[in-house]
């Protein structure tokens, strides 16, 4: 494992602790923006080039944003009285802890049958050598999903639409709807 | 077995880390907005599942853990879009995105 894996790994981290435990919603959601940056960045770090600019377009770029614009629409700035968390914050920090639990405890047993984590990393070929980096340019990503994965693109298209749609009607002041 | 991290390993743990991470936001705050971030987070975490897997499985080249990221970050952006809408109707309506006050499903 090199440095700049840990480092990422460190500020993504930290950034989603920060988003769910601040007070203020406003930086919680300039701290989403930092574990967002910090996921593109270990997308980058996978030679998932596409995916990792994808990742900044699409959620720094415009969740982002939606983030925000919600939460001054909403005055979700100010702090409410009673705290920020849930009555039954006990139940869902154990939830979430026994989740983390059973995950850490699958990929820690499963690490023997993980592909390519079986071979040792010796002098002879040291961890980053064990997989060379899939040279993937955008031309075949382009080709991928315009012919392999054609009709998931489709399908996707429709989606985003409905979606958009939906959501413009779902936020559109009633009085619109009450002529 | 900690000595001996191998890259995937790592990917899948930080993985999961930011998932409980997510689920426990999501299942804590009382915001609305800040629920609807804690879904992000685990939708961002099998997102770095599904790369990891890629870049270190057997068929990189053939790209399915790639393509199936890009269509879940496109899926993302559209429950995103959805999902504020609802509050911001929801906040027009009760006048809170306090999820501990919003008790009622009729209006």
């Amino acid at each position: 494992m090199s440095l700049i894996f840990y480092l990422l790994a460190a500020l993504t981290v930290a950034g989603a602790l920060a988003a769910m435990l601040l007070k203020n919603t406003v930086h919680c959601a300039l701290a989403l923006t930092v574990a967002f940056a910090g996921l593109a960045l270990l997308f980058l770090n996978l030679d998932a080039q596409f995916a990792g600019f994808a990742q900044i377009l699409v959620y720094i770029g415009a969740v982002a944003i939606l983030v925000v614009f919600a939460i001054l629409l909403t005055r979700g700035s100010e702090t409410p009285q009673g705290g920020v968390f849930s009555r039954s914050w006990l139940a869902g920090l154990t939830a979430a802890a026994a989740v983390f639990a059973v995950f850490a405890w699958a990929v820690a047993a499963s690490a023997p049958r993980l592909p390519r984590a079986a071979a040792p990393a010796t002098a002879a070929t040291p961890a980053s050598t064990v997989s060379p980096a899939p040279a993937v340019t955008v031309e075949q990503i382009g080709r991928a999903l315009t012919g392999r994965y054609v009709l998931p693109l489709e399908i996707v298209a429709v989606l985003l639409t409905v979606a958009l749609i939906g959501a413009v009607i779902v936020a559109m002041h009633e009085k619109v709807e009450a002529k | 077995m900690i000595g001996q991290i191998t890259p995937l390993t790592g990917y899948l743990l930080v993985a999961a880390l930011l998932f409980s991470i997510g689920l426990a936001g999501a299942l804590t705050r009382r915001n609305a907005i800040l629920v609807l971030i804690g879904i992000e987070l685990m939708l961002n975490a099998a997102n770095l599942n599904l790369i990891a897997f890629w870049r270190y499985g057997p068929h990189p080249e053939l790209l399915t853990g790639m393509i199936f990221a890009i269509f879940s970050i496109a899926v993302a952006a559209a429950e995103a879009a959805v999902g504020l809408g609802l509050v911001i109707q929801i906040h027009r309506h009760a006048r809170t995105t306090d999820l501990d006050a919003i008790n009622r499903m009729k209006g």
